[in-house]
């Protein structure tokens, strides 16, 4: 039976390769996690058939609550809200993983103490992490959800401690002490250090947080297959693991930051005042029907969307703006950098809801070259990665950070709620450039209007 | 099964996983974290295994909680990402060849 069960495993975890596989794109993305769901579905049957399964009550009560809770979230979740609900996801696996943790902790003191080290240093990793990634994630939930505002202050050296206390405690379990008391502790260090290292990170940095702690949950997830001898999960885990690492560090790339600089950073508010402010370089504002003519007479339009779009709903207006110009042979392609949003390709998924095509979404370095030839660049709701002071104001926060060169085109409509700076706090040079107008109001009746405004031409 | 062929197999994977992420485009991260994320919701085999043999109500409550969890992270994520792909539409091989010519001229 256990040689069947291990050959399961092994066809389990081709299937999630050849998923992850299919995932890279859009035509077999579909099947590529249908693949991969199969693969589950193949795992989890396979253990059932293990002799150590019993309490088959329990198992069914927790497989239920499970899938009642699991499936109407994933059903009647918006797509707006999808960060909220991946960053929720990843918590409870998070979760699971302490919670398994602690257990085998506690079956091992009863048998007689603590387990060799092979399968202690794995159990006390997964506590870490997994608490880590289980807290961490539900503030992140919450910051997404916006039921936690405002800033609050970097708590560095608490951190810092709190890492060091869970550590300790881990060491000392390792060095030998035989305490449930300790296991438990580290859990609470880990926790707190996940909800105090999340508290401050707010907004663009947030594909960052993510990710990681994406990363986290598949890096514990691996350790406690390790410390169960189980194959699965340690190919699983550890799949997630590599991929959520590379993950996060392309977002940190292409924001120009350390992964330690987002967790332990925080861009500063305020930044130095820039040269266009300085000048007292005056904005232009517009109206929908300038914008209108402006669009229609244009041959390439490129859309620039950033946060402000999707906390709008201002997807579908978008789409219907851009079907209409294109009705009219006008080209109009949408430029995606990296980081916008609040998490890695949000900006992709919500423009694929209003019915964009996949192939008119391009990415930075693919859009970038077409700002030349551009007539009109429609920022909506993007800051910070339209800023130019990133590419020529060495003392500006964002300095050295990739962006998209909107400024290169012809004219830019920047749509936009108020004069407020971006959530960096960084003042956009790109407000005060002669080229440069802005239409002032929610994102998503702005567009609308100018729908209007273009259908009445 | 010993340590170092454990290891020799989480090496592996973790090779195996960069090779394999390393060239998904910025359009599908979205999908591409939920698809992982629900990966790792395999943690509910821990759970499943560690209930029968585990004695003490804590221990039964705690793990049927994790087995909760672990579904939860298994069946959500799976079928948010099916949701977000099945959105994911082109528009013919066209557009790609007209805009790989721009790109290239």
């Amino acid at each position: 039976m256990d040689d069947l069960i291990s050959a399961l495993y092994i066809v389990a975890f081709s299937l999630f390769i050849v998923g992850l596989h299919m995932l890279r794109g859009p035509r077999t993305a579909v099947r590529g996690n249908l693949v991969a769901a199969v693969g589950m579905a193949i795992a989890v049957v396979a253990t059932l058939l293990d002799d150590r399964v019993g309490d088959w009550p329990l198992i069914a009560v927790g497989l239920v609550v499970g899938i009642a809770v699991g499936v109407p979230a994933a059903r009647n979740v918006k797509m707006t809200a999808m960060p909220q609900m991946v960053a929720l996801f990843n918590g409870v696996g998070g979760g699971a993983v302490a919670l398994i943790s602690v257990v085998e902790y506690k079956e091992a003191l009863e048998e007689g103490g603590n387990p060799p080290l092979e399968q202690l240093i794995p159990i006390l990793f997964a506590a870490i992490i997994g608490s880590i990634s289980f807290w961490g994630s539900n503030i992140a939930f919450l910051k997404l959800q916006e039921s936690l505002k405002g800033r609050v202050p970097n708590t560095k050296p608490i951190n810092a401690a709190l890492a060091l206390a869970a550590v300790a405690c881990a060491v000392a379990i390792a060095a030998g002490s035989e305490s449930e008391l300790l296991f438990w502790l580290i859990l609470l260090f880990a926790g707190a250090l996940g909800v105090l290292a999340v508290l401050p990170i707010g907004g663009a940095d947030m594909p960052v947080v993510i990710s990681t702690l994406n990363a986290f949950t598949g890096l514990s997830a691996a350790a406690a297959g390790l410390a169960l001898d189980n194959t699965a999960l340690i190919v699983g885990g550890m799949l997630v693991g590599a991929s959520g690492s590379i993950l996060t560090r392309q977002m940190a790339e292409a924001m120009n930051r350390s992964i330690g600089n987002v967790f332990f950073g925080g861009l500063g508010a305020g930044g130095p005042a820039l040269p266009g402010a300085e000048e007292g370089g005056t904005v232009r504002s517009t109206s929908a029907a300038d914008v209108a003519i402006q669009l229609s007479y244009a041959r390439l339009v490129v859309v620039v969307p950033g946060y402000g779009m999707a906390v709008a709903q201002a997807q579908r207006a978008v789409a219907d703006l851009a079907a209409e110009l294109e009705k009219r042979g006008i080209e109009v392609l949408y430029g995606i950098h990296p980081v916008a949003g609040r998490m890695p390709g949000h900006m992709n998924v919500l423009l694929a809801e209003a019915d964009v095509p996949y192939d008119q979404l391009k990415e930075m370095d693919d859009i970038n070259g077409e700002f030349a030839r551009t007539d009109v660049a429609l920022v909506i709701g993007a800051n910070d990665v339209t800023n130019p002071a990133a590419r020529n104001a060495p003392d500006s926060p964002i300095y050295g950070m990739p962006i998209l060169d909107v400024d290169k085109a012809n004219s830019v409509i920047v749509l936009k709620r108020s004069m407020n700076s971006g959530f960096a706090g960084i003042d956009n040079p790109l407000f005060y450039n002669q080229k440069t107008a802005l239409l002032f109001g929610d994102a998503k009746a702005s567009v609308s209007e100018v729908l209007t405004e273009v259908q009445a031409l | 099964m010993d340590l170092l062929t454990e290891l020799a197999i989480l090496v592996l994977a973790a090779f195996v996983g960069f090779e394999v992420i390393s060239k998904v485009p910025n359009t599908l991260h979205t999908p591409l974290m939920s698809g992982t994320n629900a990966i790792h919701g395999i943690v509910l085999l821990g759970g499943l295994l560690l209930i029968g043999p585990a004695d003490g109500v804590l221990e039964d409550v705690l793990l049927v909680v994790a087995v909760a969890f672990g579904t939860i992270n298994v069946v959500g994520g799976f079928l948010v990402t099916d949701r977000m792909l099945g959105m994911f539409k082109g528009r013919g091989k066209a557009r790609d060849e007209r805009s790989e010519a721009g790109r290239d001229g």
